[in-house]
């Protein structure tokens, strides 16, 4: 791990560290709420809110956090952030909390927060832990973004709501892509931002756990 | 410092005041935020019966058009209005489970798939309540992955349909979805529920291929299993087992007697 500075906490978790594509962390919700721009943007908002404001108060009372409890500790104020999100989205935004529907409360599951809370705000200062839980917030916006801009523009022709493809259902030249509209979709969108991102970061690509042995000869094998 | 964290005594004080804490936040935060919440809802249930009865344009005053909206309570089987039950406060869902206000529906008569279903429901009367331009029935029955929840819009003759609209479904988007798309949604508008006949049958179903006349709609294209949960519904919905008893009422043509000898009918399979 590099040295920690504020500016990388917050900057290193969207290309160089991203939680989605390269600790593959928080997939789920990722396919689940990314069929249009609009929710995937408030999905994550909520993902950053609570994850930096996670981090903060872990970071908080990490010197008085039992090591025997701290999973369950951690789990509890995230879980109490997430609450208080969905009921704002509640309150505030309703269609969205209507579109969103579980997946806010899931992101009490989501292995993106509970890892940062763990890995990092445990031991470091509350304002890096801040930034941190915010950078990893945008790192997985950044991908929702992205999976959800392709989502929407080739599986409803339109972003954010607006259309630019005019569809054949409303009459227009555009047939749109059904697949795209279902979650394993955005596997495959993933799973192609991964292997760009490795192509530009070649660090990030892993190394062989084995290499495979040449074929044997026929020859041989008797 | 570890060492202290960890005794007994730490371990429970962390953990109890965390809990106070946690639960204050939630318990703050849910209950200032409840009425917002609320008005929200009850908003939104709104727009959605405006919306199917094509008074909703966006951006309007949502309340001061609902006031030319009143909510009536209707027993289902007589097909009269009850003054028993609070249209603001019944619960169609409650009132379903209830033993004393639904009943079971056995295998060939639950076509809509709800195992069991209330004798009251409450429709929104648009206008004059006694002689209504529009009435707003609720409607439900299984489509293809879950539930689907809606309204549907009949003109004051109790046979021409207005519009129809799902404020809930968990249907494949892109393919049954669609029951939601305006431009599919506007051919239901000037369509018959009954045909020329003056049965209590309703006649109103979805059909592939194009619809030939006034008591057809063309299916949802790739979503045969969503369309026929459509038309199960309609047809058990508008049926004398939903509002067919009470939407009799309002089409003359209809001799009263025959409206009788189905409910008594209705009565003796019950």
């Amino acid at each position: 791990m590099s040295a920690v500075t504020p500016k990388g906490v917050l900057t290193t978790p969207i290309f160089n560290n991203n939680p989605i594509a390269l600790q593959v962390l928080g997939i789920c919700s990722a396919l689940a709420v990314t069929t249009s721009m609009s929710v995937s943007l408030v999905m994550a908002l909520a993902v950053i809110s609570v994850t930096a404001f996670s981090n903060l108060f872990v970071s908080l009372i990490r010197h008085h956090i039992p090591s025997s409890i701290r999973i369950i500790v951690q789990m509890t104020i995230i879980a109490s952030l997430v609450i208080v999100v969905d009921q704002v989205l509640k309150a505030f935004a309703y269609e969205m909390s209507k579109q969103l529907s579980v997946f806010v409360g899931l992101i009490i599951t989501n292995c993106i927060v509970m890892g940062r809370a763990e890995g990092f705000a445990m031991q470091n200062s509350p304002g890096l832990s801040f930034l941190d839980g915010v950078g990893n917030g945008l790192g997985y916006g950044f991908i929702l973004m992205t999976v959800g801009f392709f989502r929407e523009l080739l599986g409803s022709g339109s972003i954010f709501g607006f259309t630019v493809l005019q569809t054949v259902q409303d009459g227009g030249w555009y047939v749109p892509n059904g697949l795209l509209l279902l979650p394993p979709s955005a596997f495959f969108i993933i799973g192609l931002i991964i292997w760009a991102l490795r192509e530009t970061h070649p660090e990030q690509v892993e190394r062989n756990e084995f290499v495979m042995r040449k074929n044997s000869m026929p020859k041989e094998a008797v | 410092m570890a060492q202290s964290n960890n005794s007994i005594k730490k371990i429970l004080t962390v953990a109890f005041a965390l809990c106070i804490v946690c639960s204050v936040i939630v318990s703050t935060a849910a209950v200032a935020l409840r009425p917002k919440q609320q008005l929200n809802q009850e908003l939104d249930r709104k727009t959605n019966i405006l919306s199917v009865a094509n008074l909703y344009e966006p951006g309007m005053d949502v309340e001061e058009a609902f006031s030319e909206v009143t909510p009536r309570v209707v027993d289902m089987r007589t097909g009269e209005y009850t003054d028993e039950l609070d249209p603001e406060t019944f619960d169609h869902f409650q009132a379903a489970r209830d033993p004393a206000m639904g009943r079971t529906l056995s295998g060939d008569r639950d076509i809509a798939g709800l195992s069991r279903v209330e004798n009251f429901a409450t429709v929104y009367l648009v206008g004059d309540a006694e002689d209504p331009d529009q009435i707003i029935l609720p409607i439900r029955g299984q489509g293809l992955w879950g539930l689907m929840r809606g309204f549907m819009s009949v003109e004051g003759d109790g046979n021409t349909i207005v519009g129809i609209t799902y404020y809930e479904h968990s249907e494949t988007p892109g393919l049954g979805a669609e029951v939601n798309n305006p431009r599919w949604q506007a051919q239901w508008e000037g369509k018959k529920i009954f045909a020329d006949g003056e049965d209590l049958t309703p006649a109103i179903h979805l059909t592939k291929g194009g619809a030939d006349d006034e008591t057809e709609i063309d299916a949802l294209s790739g979503a045969t299993l969503t369309s026929n949960g459509v038309t199960n519904m309609l047809q058990f919905w508008l049926s004398p087992e939903g509002f067919g008893t009470y939407l009799a009422r309002f089409r003359s043509e209809v001799d009263r007697e025959e409206v009788q000898e189905a409910d008594v009918e209705l009565e003796a399979e019950a």
